[in-house]
């Protein structure tokens, strides 16, 4: 038994160290908060700052040390994996957890909201997403996903006061909660279907599963199960599609977005996003692969095929991109207007997952990386936009910015571009991975899709520009001075800097996602001949069995 | 190494645009000028380190990094050094320099000093970046940036409604043009499948121009345009050089980009950024070589530019529209070079042009800030004694534009007009129409640029010493209130004219041509450039008879070949060529040392009413309909009625949504519920 | 009933014992004994005590007394009377601090065979347990007042 101590203690340091980090800090972040006097609890911010530094410093010694060098190796029972998709998607939230407390601290102050708890949920929040992106079980990604959208729930309603953050949470919270259960749902019948919980394993279990003439019992007439495992996997869809606000279960994102303490919804729609979608990608790339293309039929018996999720992925996106885009166009509150505009850029990085070949990936995970930045950067304008008296979300309160605050002028202009997809801005290097990958297959309703989500984008210039239309021509409308707090002008520079960076040499990143896109167990697909074939040798996790453990291996039905 | 000619601007730009505004004049000043003077010194050391190489013909690759490479797509900012790019740099760095000198001085005063220089430098540095980059993609980068950097100059004294209006209308103009041109590299890309110019086996890539060379030509036939072949993708290309070339029928941002400080009419409206587009098509030889069709177009449109240009420049008053008309007139007769294959002879004339034209500007402003921001030539005159350097170097850049023997301006003129009328590749007498129309432009230009020296220097003072100059269009601050008489200006000004002067004269020297000499001095320009652009074989009347089928195509190889046969009919034509200037230049000086203030027609007082045409064919439907549907219909109706409920679009979408999105949590669990049944229903059923 | 009580009261196969005939058996339940006798004295424990009780006092009704007891608030007026939130911290905070004592016992049967593991595991468990229970207290949450 005394080996098991020392692997679950090698693993802790191995793979969890950065989340163990994290939780130290979160914990630590609670108990300062109610030791130091009311004037000093700034002083929290920095301390889970330094967490999130330390973590990612341990997540590159992790990367460097273990990830870089061979293939992934699991732990913990197989429920966690440490691959290059990890590792990439928790620098993500690590970078967009930074970015938000950096936004966060002189907001609070002016709201007179500043307390540690914030700080704490906002850690443990970061320890769930970056759970939900090494969890290669279902049991554990959903109890990392609860982690992670408990801790947002309450953040959003962290204004007590405030009725419309209460209201925003409540209904948050409510939706999620029944999303939640949607999601629970299809895992459950997910586990009935194939009899594990382990993503691999589910995936091996798929093409027998899937397969017309399965019939685990026996039965004289065997029931089609193949409805049953698209029914799953529908509900895992829609519990997924409510978490990234893709139409049609969108429909909490812009009151919660309004409602929520602007620092919150800008860690929502970036973090809770990407770690939505890190999720999404498991469950569907990793665990449902074989469901992509449509399910082969028997047409001697007249069972009909089936079609598969990239035809729901690709109607979703095609929705949610027209109506994000379509919504945003008559908003007058900079929050609502982003919250449909982050609906839309829901439906972009849905592209990816559905052109399923290795650019598409690529432009998955680096759009994430490049939207978290660019999107905290808008947002971190508009807190700076708060001040005494002044909420700042409208649009009027942008107007004749430039005369006031030039910096920050410009400042949210690059954002504002690079999420428009201008070059050479970061944006234009995630959206061209997004349509190149769609492209790339060749089949003609991908590249329409990839034509729509051009046009698409054009029209979601027309809103960004209105942004600058207000700051460059329009004249002020209040003669408050706008000043930048250092910690918000440190977050906001960082943010433009990066995003141009990227833009030029957008290399190094790029090579980083490429290798997220390539981990072992994601499976590209190949729209020409419609077969899937493995990136490479598919390595199912090397089986770590627990002592004693009663395996119920994957169901192999009778032949 | 090429990328510290790039970056150092960019570089001083930065600085300049960061912490410029609490930096003193002095300060700026020696910022900008010294970032350029590093990346001046620069060109020179490569330019002599690698010489041999140059003329050799090789290509010096520098790669900094791979921007994107998806698939068979690739793009690096890398760039590249031929003996074509090495030119271009020589002159950009070397006339950019001495007008960032003379901008110390021009602009001094003014409150946006540091804002001028560091678009300047930004603008030496997009512009380099054009010159030197070695795929399409980091020359559209190039083509952009210098685009924008107009813009931001042309509209730099921003209080000003006319100045905003010129921006804006050179911006519009040249998207119009940049849109060919995006057009035609994706097009390129289609068939050739690569943006690159040339094969780098290093880093293993083919090149567009590579491919073309191993394409067949197109025929000589319109519908060549529209096929979608190598013809297509070279006429677009050239509807972007169009735009940024400012040739018709988008020339009419130019003059009005004159609204700018003089310095920068200097710099990017006469001596580089206008000849980015002679650049992209001599750049593209070997598609154009291959596309006969195109070659004419670009013959026709430079030439008729030029003859029409010329003829609005005889008949303005405002001393910069004379140059900035000439500009237009000189970049027709670049083009019509290109189009009769004499790419090395269009490249010639940006060169000697780059000195003279920045030294015509120059002097200009020099003038308009003795004269106390006076630029109407009716209240100038006999400024000859005020200003005696300025008069002097003017004279040379007279003499040089008007092609008066042994000035620079006169051998690559010359070239062009003899190239123009051996034109191979087009038909006899379209080759006679094309030479008579330049030589009657060079007699317009000879004339012209009298009229705008008599006008200024010689003669009556038409000029009060005693009030400021009313309605003065530019407006750099400061020197309003001491008015006097006119002065010579500082000797930051000055030095950078003698300089500039000093190329007017000489700079043709480097490119005599072969003909004159009897072939005993080489053109040495000529085969400097020779191994950068391909070339159509050099047909020498009397030499070879030209194939039925038009197009003989022989690559570059052949072409050096010295063809002393044609010196004879060359020295006739040089002939009637000085003949030309010396009538120009003395008709001008009879008549308007007679009549300087004789009014010319109307119809070219007002530029053919080209400007009226287009406000009435394109400026005003769009406006009306922009009122009328947009705003009246779409804006009011539809965008504004969606906020307020009660539009027509509105009613479908806004108020959909806006009934969807109730705020109630139930609906919204309702709809997650349809959505998700709907979902369902869709996959079992189908 | 008879055939699930049998079925609950089997006792479990041997260890390495003959594996299961089909792959696709129902899955035997068993060993359920321990189970049923606690459910036996959880049920009879109240029974008892309260009869007891009921047997041996002595009995003296009041108003007040024969009041239903229900945390100090009137039991009789409106559903939509407001109640204090501090039930409901109170509430969260007994069921988190519950939970975390239902955790210790399984942990207890097998700390032998856990051993140090087993105890280090259980002190971080703890350990965040008590920043909580620091925190709620600091808070002020386990305060009436």
């Amino acid at each position: 038994m005394q080996t098991d101590f020392q692997t679950i203690a090698t693993q802790a340091m191995q793979f969890i160290m950065p989340e163990g980090i994290l939780t130290l800090f979160a914990c630590a972040a609670l108990v300062l908060d109610v030791m130091l006097p009311r004037d000093r609890k700034r002083f929290v911010a920095w301390v889970s700052l330094l967490g999130v530094g330390l973590a990612f410093a341990s997540l590159w010694i992790l990367y460097t040390s273990i990830v870089s060098k061979g293939t992934p190796r699991t732990a913990f029972f197989d429920m966690i994996v440490l691959d290059s998709y990890a590792v990439v998607f928790k620098s993500i939230f690590l970078i967009g957890a930074a970015l938000s407390i950096l936004l966060s601290i002189k907001y609070l102050e002016i709201e007179g909201e500043q307390r540690g708890e914030y700080y704490g949920l906002i850690l443990f929040s970061v320890i769930g997403m970056m759970f939900m992106a090494s969890s290669v079980d279902l049991l554990a990604l959903f109890i990392s996903l609860e982690l992670m959208a408990v801790s947002v729930y309450i953040l959003v309603g962290y204004f007590r006061r405030d009725k419309k953050s209460n209201e925003a949470s409540m209904k948050y919270f409510l939706l999620g909660a029944f999303s939640s259960g949607v999601l629970l749902y299809g895992i459950s019948m997910v586990y009935g279907l194939t009899g594990s919980t382990n993503l691999a394993k589910i995936a091996a279990a798929l093409p027998i599963v899937a397969s017309a003439n399965f019939n685990p019992f026996g039965a004289a007439a065997p029931p089609d199960m193949r409805y049953l495992l698209l029914m799953s996997m529908i509900l895992m869809a829609a519990g997924m599609f409510f978490k990234v606000a893709a139409v049609p279960f969108h429909m909490w994102a812009p009151d919660a977005y309004e409602g929520a303490p602007t620092s919150i919804t800008a860690f929502m729609s970036v973090g809770v996003k990407a770690a939505s979608f890190a999720m999404f990608g498991r469950l569907f790339l990793y665990g449902l692969p074989d469901l992509r293309g449509s399910l082969a039929g028997d047409p001697a018996s007249g069972i009909p095929s089936l079609p598969g999720w990239a035809l729901l992925l690709g109607i979703v996106s095609a929705i949610t991109i027209v109506w994000g885009n379509l919504g945003a166009l008559t908003q007058n509150n900079t929050k609502r207007l982003l919250a449909y505009s982050s609906i839309s850029h829901a439906g972009y990085v849905l592209l990816g997952l559905i052109a399923g070949n290795q650019t598409g990936y690529t432009g998955f995970v680096i759009y994430l990386f490049i939207y978290t930045i660019m999107n905290l950067g808008v947002f971190g304008c508009i807190i700076a936009l708060r001040r005494r008296g002044i909420v700042g979300d409208r649009m009027e309160d942008l107007n004749g910015l430039m005369k006031k605050a030039p910096g920050l002028t410009v400042m949210m202009t690059i954002f504002l571009l690079s999420l428009g997809g201008i070059p050479p801005t970061a944006g234009f290097i995630g959206k061209f991975y997004l349509f190149a990958g769609l492209i790339e297959t060749g089949n003609p309703w991908l590249v329409r899709l990839a034509i729509l989500a051009v046009l698409m984008s054009v029209v979601s210039l027309y809103y960004y520009i209105r942004f600058i239309r207000a700051m460059y021509i329009e004249g002020e409308t209040e003669p408050q001075p706008v000043t930048l707090a250092p910690s918000l002008r440190v977050a906001l520079v960082a943010a433009a800097i990066l995003v141009i960076y990227i833009g030029v040499f957008p290399q190094r990143l790029i090579d980083l996602t490429q290798k997220a896109a390539t981990s072992p167990g994601l499976k590209t697909y190949s729209y020409q001949q419609g077969a899937t074939k493995p990136a490479e040798p598919a390595t199912p996790p090397p089986a770590r069995g627990m002592p004693g453990e009663r395996d119920r291996q994957t169901a192999t039905p009778p032949r | 190494m090429l990328a510290a000619i790039i970056l150092v601007p960019l570089v001083g730009a930065a600085i300049l645009g960061l912490f410029g505004k609490r930096m003193s004049e002095r300060v700026i000043g020696w910022i900008a000028c010294s970032t350029v003077a590093v990346s001046t010194i620069l060109s020179f050391y490569l330019f002599f380190e690698h010489r041999a190489a140059l003329e050799g013909g090789e290509k010096l690759h520098e790669y900094l990094f791979t921007w994107i490479s998806v698939g068979t797509f690739r793009t690096d900012a890398s760039l590249l050094l031929d003996s074509l790019s090495a030119i271009y740099i020589l002159f950009i760095t070397f006339v950019g320099f001495w007008i960032h000198v003379f901008a110390t001085g021009y602009m001094r005063g003014d409150k946006g000093y540091w804002r001028f220089f560091a678009y300047m430098n930004l603008f030496m540095f997009s512009m380099l970046t054009l010159v030197l980059a070695d795929n399409f993609v980091l020359m559209f980068v190039g083509w952009e940036g210098v685009g924008l950097c107009s813009y931001l100059l042309i509209g730099y004294y921003f209080t000003k409604d006319f100045a905003n209006d010129a921006a804006k209308k050179a911006f519009i103009v040249n998207r119009i043009g940049d849109f060919g041109f995006v057009l035609g590299v994706f097009l390129l890309f289609s068939k050739a499948g690569t943006i690159f110019y040339f094969n780098d086996t290093a880093r293993g890539i083919h090149g567009a121009f590579d491919w073309a060379m191993t394409q067949s030509p197109d025929p000589l036939t319109w519908s060549a345009i529209f096929g979608g072949g190598i013809t297509s993708v070279a006429v677009l290309l050239f509807v972007g050089a169009i735009g940024k070339s400012a040739q018709l029928p988008l020339y009419v941002w130019l003059p009005d980009a004159m609204a700018g400080p003089t310095p920068v009419s200097a710099l990017i409206h006469a001596a580089t950024m206008v000849t980015a587009g002679v650049y992209m098509v001599a750049r593209a030889s070997s598609i154009y070589i291959h596309a006969p069709t195109a070659m004419m177009i670009v013959a026709i449109i430079g030439a008729a530019t030029a003859l029409f240009a010329a003829t609005i420049g005889l008949a303005q008053w405002d001393i910069k529209k004379v140059l900035a008309y000439s500009t237009i007139s000189q970049l027709g007769y670049m083009f019509l070079a290109c189009g009769v294959g004499a790419f090395g002879a269009g490249i010639f004339h940006v060169f000697t042009h780059a000195f003279f034209k920045a030294l015509l500007f120059l002097g200009s402003g020099s003038v308009i800030l003795g004269m106390h921001h006076e630029q109407d030539m009716r209240r100038m005159g006999g400024l000859k004694k005020y200003m005696p350097i300025t008069f002097a170097t003017m004279f040379a850049g007279w003499f040089a534009i008007s092609g008066f023997p042994l000035f620079s301006g006169f051998f690559s003129k010359d070239e062009i007009l003899y190239r123009s009328f051996i034109a191979n590749g087009l038909p006899d007498s379209w080759a006679r129409i094309l030479w008579f129309v330049g030589a009657v432009t060079a007699l317009v230009t000879a004339v012209y640029m009298t009229r705008l020296m008599v006008l200024t220097f010689w003669g009556r003072e038409r000029f009060s010493t005693s009030e400021p100059a009313p309605g003065a269009d530019s407006v750099p601050g400061g020197h309003e209130d001491h008015p006097g008489p006119p002065h010579e200006s500082p000797a930051s000004m000055v030095l950078p004219l003698v300089v500039l002067a000093a190329g007017a004269v000489f700079a043709g020297y480097l490119g005599v041509p072969e003909g004159l000499s009897g072939g005993k001095i080489t053109n040495y320009f000529e085969r400097l450039l020779e191994p950068s652009i391909a070339s159509l074989h050099v047909m020498e009347p009397g030499h070879a008879q030209r194939t039925p089928e038009g197009t003989p195509l022989e690559t570059r190889a052949e072409a050096p070949a010295r063809m002393p046969e044609g010196h004879g009919l060359e020295r006739t034509l040089t002939g009637v060529s000085i003949l030309i200037a010396l009538a120009g230049i003395g008709i001008g000086w009879v008549w308007f040392k007679r009549k300087p203030l004789w009014e010319p027609p109307r119809l070219l007082e007002e530029k053919y009413y080209v400007d009226e045409l287009y406000n009435a064919t394109v400026v005003q439907p769009i406006k009306v309909g922009s009122t009328s549907v947009l705003w009246k219909v779409i804006d009011v109706h539809i965008i504004d009625g969606a906020v307020n409920g009660a539009g027509h679009l509105a009613s479908m979408l806004g108020s959909t949504l806006r009934y969807l999105q109730s705020g109630l949590a139930r609906s919204y669990v309702a709809i997650v519920v349809l959505g998700a049944l709907l979902i369902i229903g869709y996959f079992v059923m189908k | 009933m008879t055939v699930l009580l049998a079925l609950l009261l089997q006792t479990p196969p041997r260890a390495g014992g003959p594996p299961s005939p089909g792959p696709v058996a129902t899955p035997p339940i068993y060993g359920y004994i321990p189970i049923v006798i606690f459910f036996l004295i959880a049920v009879l424990l109240p029974v008892v005590l309260l009869g007891v009780s009921r047997l041996v006092q002595r009995q003296v009704f009041e108003r007040e007394k024969l009041m239903p007891y229900e945390c100090g608030v009137d039991p009789i007026g409106d559903a939509r009377d407001r109640f204090s939130v501090r039930f409901y911290i109170v509430a969260m905070l007994f069921l988190v601090f519950d939970v975390e004592t239902i955790f210790l016992f399984p942990w207890a049967v097998i700390y032998d065979r856990l051993a140090v593991f087993g105890l280090v595991e259980m002190l971080l468990f703890i350990g965040i347990l008590v920043v909580g229970y620091y925190y709620a207290w600091q808070k002020g949450a386990l305060e009436w007042a």
